[in-house]
This record gives structure tokens, sequence and C-alpha cells, in this order.
């Protein structure tokens, strides 16, 4: 199957894969705040009207773990961080190709967000999921 | 409303492993036991509330009426994530508060065995038939490991490096320390899971969970259980001297949850609550933090413990890190923090521990802590946290009643 064909999915469905993938976030229109989940209500100020907002794919290093012991199937050593991103939005995920030697991270340095393959169905469907590189 | 509430008998068991006992049994132990410290019996108490995370659903406060005495009175079962042991005495206390009772037991239990890593479940071993998106998030398959962790150890150990981002002077051989001083500050108490004392290069040295947090660094899983016995201004003044001689005063009770912060869409905020509740309860006690002879902080990794320094005012803002490095904290330091060995060494039963830092604060305030006594002690705060989140503060004082 070439890649072309290949189907893909987003892992959550705040991912956008068209195009440049991306984030987006439901954002209250009243006050501002981003949520990646389906929201009821604003968690900040209360008001109902939600709006999807595309957010950037830059952003810097605002915390890391590196996991040495995980889950049932999950491979070992990850690094997982949170995101700040370029004009708003905090996310968690982690950071792909750049090794898992505590050293290389810096806090508060620049990444962009990137997106790899995660999983796939028995119908051949790739899940994709995003996580970050320094830039 | 009624005046202060007071604790007059507090009990814990050992924390550790009982695969012979069940919560029932850890329970009433302690439960037992505490009433006999208050020179009290079952027939006194006028509310029940018995936490723990696991068995709160299950009518657990009932079923340990059925071990020590069913009198018909009220019964609270509490679950709170690891605020559940906090969460059970406040409910007592407002009950006294309110005047429905002048006498209340909160008992806190859990029995985890080894339960290994908590907070998310794994991934599948094999392929599914048919992504399908579901859930608030429409995720395809569980992303632990994918969309980084929210296993608890990797939770905490971003919440330090995210203290550790803002501030200088904070990293790994900080963290390492804490669990280097609670390691053996445990030495001393014949009540903790493990007693044993830690070189920092052998803490620093230990497994890697999830860095900076090291196995010894993290706290166990284990079984216990604690209890207090609460009463009234007005039922103290009717009471035996030696019990009011040995009463202990809650001068603040506090629980809060997390307000909003834009953080948390990544994951929870463990900082902003507890300095909320630290704030109300340095008000309502009118206690400063200077004031304090010890603290019994939510260390349930080194990394919290840290970043809890600052949230409870116990070091200048940005100081956490010098705070350790110049052995504050330690039983003979600035401000003792853990002298029980906290969670990281004396264990974390979850729905226990909330009640147990109470046990541990009053021992200390009525001079009965044996190897670990923090001698002239007169004030003390214990805090727990618990992810999701809820934070219970409470100050006590040995006051003259």
């Amino acid at each position: 199957m070439s890649e072309a064909s290949a189907r893909r999915i987003p892992v959550v469905d705040y991912l956008v894969l068209e195009g440049d993938p991306h984030l987006v976030a439901r954002a209250c229109t009243s006050c501002g705040a981003l949520f990646f989940d389906r929201r009821n209500a604003c968690a900040r100020c209360g008001q109902r009207e939600f709006a999807p907002q595309a957010l950037a794919t830059t952003g810097t290093l605002r915390s890391f773990t590196i996991v040495h012991r995980a889950a049932p199937n999950v491979p070992v050593p990850y690094v997982s961080s949170v995101i700040e991103l370029d004009g708003g939005g905090v996310v968690k995920a982690n950071i792909v190709d750049a090794g898992s030697d505590a050293e290389k991270f810096e806090l508060g340095m620049p990444v962009r967000l990137t997106t790899f393959v995660c999983g796939h169905d028995e119908e051949g469907t790739e899940a994709v999921a995003f996580g970050f590189t320094p830039v | 409303m009624a005046g202060d509430a007071w604790i007059i008998g507090a009990s814990m068991t050992k924390f550790g492993r009982y695969p012979d006992k069940d919560s029932i049994d850890l329970a009433s132990e302690a439960a037992l036991d505490a009433l006999e410290d208050a020179g009290a019996t079952i027939q006194d108490i006028q509310i029940l509330a018995a936490g723990s995370l696991m068995e709160a659903s299950n009518m657990l406060g009932q079923r340990l009426q059925k071990q020590i005495g069913q009198t018909g009175i009220p019964v609270y079962n509490v679950a709170n994530a690891c605020a559940t042991g906090a969460t059970a005495v406040r409910t007592g206390i407002m009950a006294i508060k309110a005047g429905e009772a002048d006498m209340a037991l909160a008992v806190g239990v859990e029995q985890m065995g080894k339960m290994g890593l908590l907070g998310s479940a794994g991934q599948a071993r094999s392929a599914p038939k048919g992504y399908e998106p579901s859930g608030r998030y429409g995720s395809v398959m569980p992303v632990e490991g994918i969309l980084g962790t929210q296993l608890m150890p990797g939770v905490f150990a971003q919440a330090g490096m995210d203290y550790a981002s803002r501030h200088d002077g904070v990293g790994f051989e900080q963290f390492a320390k804490v669990a280097e001083k609670n390691h053996a500050h445990s030495s001393l108490n014949p009540l903790a899971q493990y007693r044993k004392i830690f070189s920092l290069d052998e803490v620093m040295g230990a497994a890697m969970v999830a860095y900076p947090n090291t196995l010894l660094m993290c706290c166990p899983t284990g079984d216990g259980a604690a209890s207090v016995v609460l009463c009234s201004d007005a039922k103290l003044k009717t009471l035996d001297p030696d019990v009011r001689r040995r009463a202990v005063k809650i001068s603040a009770s506090v629980l809060t949850s997390d307000p909003y912060v834009e953080s948390d869409t990544a994951q929870p905020d463990v900082s902003t609550l507890t300095k909320q509740a630290a704030a109300a309860a340095y008000e309502q006690s009118g206690v400063s933090p200077q004031d304090l002879d010890l603290v019994e902080l939510h260390d349930c990794f080194a990394t919290a413990e840290l970043i809890h320094y600052e949230n409870l005012q116990l070091c200048e803002p940005g100081g956490a890190g010098d705070f350790i490095d110049r052995r504050g904290p330690w039983r003979d330091g600035a401000i003792p923090v853990n002298v029980s060995g906290g969670l990281i060494s004396k264990g974390h039963p979850i729905g226990a521990t909330g009640v147990a830092n109470l046990y541990e604060v009053t021992t200390h305030l009525r001079g009965e802590a044996g190897d670990r006594q923090i001698e002239g002690a007169r004030v003390g705060l214990t805090h727990v946290i618990g992810l999701g989140s809820a934070c219970g503060v409470h100050v006590l004082e040995r006051v003259a009643s």
C-alpha cells in the first residue's frame, strides 16, 4: 500500500491532519479560554458558546519527564512534556526524535509540532499522533 | 455557629502489607483504638465519616459499624482521591461546627496490596478491528505513552520540573535530597512502612521511574488505616481532665479544589489550590508559617514535596531549592517537614493518609511521639492533595482547654 493511499485517522479529534498538521481548540467565545475536549460550559467564565480555533505549531518546553517505568505495552524510555504553544494553548505530548538524555532538554527551549504513526487497525488504517521536536 | 473542634482521640495502624486482613479489619483496629484513646465508646459518637478511595462506594462506614457498634447514627462514605482521609475528618468537623453533633468519629483506610503504578491504563497488545473515535477527546486508542504520560510519577515529575523551569537552583539533586530526608526521618518511626536510611547517592542512583523521580523518590503502595475522635468546645468541658489535657485544637480546616488555570488542559495544577488552602488556613487560625513546629505535607513524590515548600509558604518565593539545600525541612531544621517519614517512606494507603498526618501532628503536640518527638511542639500543619484535584489543610494547636 502506498503512503498516499493509506487511510489515516488522528489519534484524537483535536489534531487536524489535512494541510499543515496542527491542533484545534474549542475556544470560549466570551473569555477566550481554550479546551481540547468537549465542554458544556466554560470552566473559566461559565458561558456556553465555543468556536474552533487553530493553534500555532510552535511553542516552548515548559516541563518534561523521562518515563522509564510505564503502563503495560508502552515502550520505554520516552519523553513526556508540557508545551506552551505560541499565541495560547498548553498541551501534553511526547518529545520525539530527540533521544532520552535529560541533559538534552532545556526548559524553555523552542519546539515545533510534528506527527507520527502510533498504530494501525486490522483494516490498515493508520492512527496518527502529534509530538514535538526541538527547533 | 459552635466554637472550635478538637481532636481527643487519634490512632493509626502501622502502614505496610496486610494480606491476611481486609479494609474493615484495618479500619476497625484504628477506630477502636482512637475511641479508647479518647476515653469514649461508640455510644458517644453522633456521626461517622469513613474515607476510602476504593471502598467508599461500597458502604464502608456501615460495614465498619457492624464491627464496632451499630447505633443508627448518620454515616458519610467519603472519596476524594488522595485527600479522602482529610475530607472524612472535615466532614466530622463540619457536623460539629454546624451544631449537629458534639462528638464525631472519622476513619480513613485503604488496602492497596501491590497495585503498581497508578493513573492510567496501558496499550492493547494487538491491533483493534477498526478505529472508532470515542470519549470527550474523540480518541481512537488509549493515549498513555503516545501523548505524554498521565501516570502519577510522571505527572508529579512534570509538576516539579515546571517549578524548576521558573526558578534557579532546583534540579535532580534538590528533589533527591527530599527523599534522602524522608527516608532518614522514617528510621525513627515504628509505624512507617519502611525505615531504611539511604544516602543521597543511593537515592539518585536508584532505578529511574520518571525523571527526576527515582524509585526511592516515589511513595509505595500499601495498606493501613487511621482514625480520629473529634468533639466540640462544649463537650470537651464535660470530659475527664486527662482527656482535656491531651486534647488538640483544630485551629483551621480547609478544603479547596482547583480554580481554572490555562495549563489545566495539559495536567492538573497542584500548586494553585494548595496556595489558596494554605492562605485560608493561616487566616482562619491566625498562625503564621514561622510559628509552625512541624508540617506533614503530601510528598507522594519527592518533586511534589519540594514545590509544596513554597505553596505552603515554608520558604521564600522561588526558594524551595535553597530551603532543602540548607536542610530547613530536616527534623532539626527551621520547619521540620514529614518527620514521620512522609508518604515516601511511612507509606501512602490512600484513604488513610489524610487522617494519619493528623495522628502524627497530634502525637507530637501531645509530646507522645517517642524517638521522633519534636521537642516542645505546639503548632503543626497537615496537607494532602488528591489529583483532579482536592486539597485539604489543617492547622492543629496545643492550647490549654
